[in-house]
C-alpha cells in the first residue's frame, strides 16, 4: 500500500502507477493538464513513464476554456 | 494638455507612495492573450503605472468581444495588440509597450518571453493555456507565472480565488467555470483578471528583487 496526496486529498493505492495511468483514470484530457509532483512541473514527455511514488505529493492543474 | 512624465509619476507616487511606485515603474510583464481577461489585466497594470508591459495576441477585435474585452467600437476589426496599445498610452503615454502580433507555440515561449518579471497567461483555449503554463514551468522557472482558469457565468463571485500552486506559479479563477456550458460575462472575467493583475502587484511591490 502506497500514501499519495494528490490535490490536497491524502489516498491510499495498493501500488504505485503513472501520471498519464492517473489522469485518464481520472477521465483528464491530457493536451488540458499541468502536473506538479513534489514541488515540480513534470513535462507531458514522461507522463507515460513517471510514476506516482509513495509519499508523493501532487497537484494536477485542468484547464477550462474561457479567458 | 498632455501631462509630463514627471507629473503622471508624481500623481502615481501621491497615490502609492515613491518606494511602491519606483518598483512598479522598474517591473516587466507579459500578457499573453488580450481577451477578456488579459485586456482587462493590461488595463489594471497600466493605471498603476507598470513600466513595461508586453502584450501578445494574433486576433483582431470583434463585435462579440465588447461583452467582455476591454475595447470600444472604434477599435473594431483592429489587431488586439494595437487597440490595446493604443488605450494604455491614453491612460499614460510613459508606459513602454511592445507587441506581438502572433500565434505563441511552445518553442517560441524562452525567446518571447526572456525578460518578463511576470507572465500572465490569458488565453481562452484550455490546450493553449496549458501548453503555455508547462512551456514557462518548464523553460523559464525563474518568471513568476499567473494563470487564469475558470471564470465563466455570472454570480458566485467569491468562488473565484487565487492559488499557490508552485513557488512562483499562482492559478487564479473557480477551476471549473467553463465557457462550454456558461457564457462569458464582463463582471466574472473581470473578476478573475483582477485576481491576476492584483497579484501581479503584490509580486512586483513585495517580492521581485528580494530574491537574491
Amino acid at each position: 500500500m502506497i500514501t499519495v496526496k494528490i490535490n490536497g486529498q491524502t489516498m491510499q493505492w495498493e501500488q504505485s502507477m503513472t501520471i498519464q495511468q492517473y489522469l485518464e483514470s481520472q477521465n483528464h484530457t491530457l493536451t488540458r493538464v499541468a502536473v506538479e509532483q513534489n514541488g515540480r512541473i513534470v513535462p507531458k514527455s514522461i507522463y507515460s513513464t513517471q510514476h506516482i511514488e509513495d509519499g508523493d505529493t501532487l497537484e494536477v492543474v485542468s484547464f477550462v476554456g474561457g479567458g | 494638455m498632455m501631462p509630463t512624465q514627471e507629473e503622471i509619476y508624481e500623481a502615481l507616487c501621491k497615490r502609492h507612495g515613491k518606494a511602491v511606485q519606483d518598483k512598479l515603474a522598474k517591473a516587466k510583464v507579459a500578457i499573453a492573450g488580450l481577451g477578456g481577461l488579459g485586456s482587462n489585466i493590461a488595463i489594471a497594470l497600466a493605471r498603476i503605472g507598470v513600466g513595461q508591459l508586453h502584450i501578445v495576441d494574433f486576433d483582431r477585435v470583434d463585435l462579440t468581444n465588447l461583452n467582455r474585452q476591454h475595447y470600444f467600437i472604434r477599435h473594431l476589426g483592429q489587431y488586439k495588440t494595437e487597440a490595446l496599445k493604443e488605450q494604455i498610452l491614453q491612460i499614460n503615454p510613459y508606459i513602454h509597450v511592445t507587441m506581438d502580433c502572433l500565434k505563441i507555440t511552445a518553442d517560441k515561449v524562452p525567446a518571447l518571453f526572456a525578460d518578463a518579471d511576470i507572465i500572465c497567461e490569458a488565453f481562452d483555449v484550455p490546450e493553449n493555456k496549458a501548453m503555455l503554463v508547462n512551456a514557462v514551468l518548464e523553460y523559464l522557472p525563474d518568471t513568476w507565472l499567473l494563470s487564469g482558469n475558470g471564470m465563466a457565468g455570472y454570480g458566485q463571485s467569491n468562488a473565484i480565488t487565487t492559488r499557490q500552486i508552485l513557488p512562483k506559479f499562482y492559478l487564479c479563477g473557480d477551476n471549473i467555470s467553463g465557457n462550454d456550458t456558461k457564457s462569458l460575462m464582463a463582471p466574472r472575467v473581470a473578476i478573475c483578471a483582477a485576481h491576476e493583475a492584483n497579484m501581479a502587484a503584490e509580486l512586483i511591490i513585495e517580492h521581485i528583487g528580494k530574491e537574491e
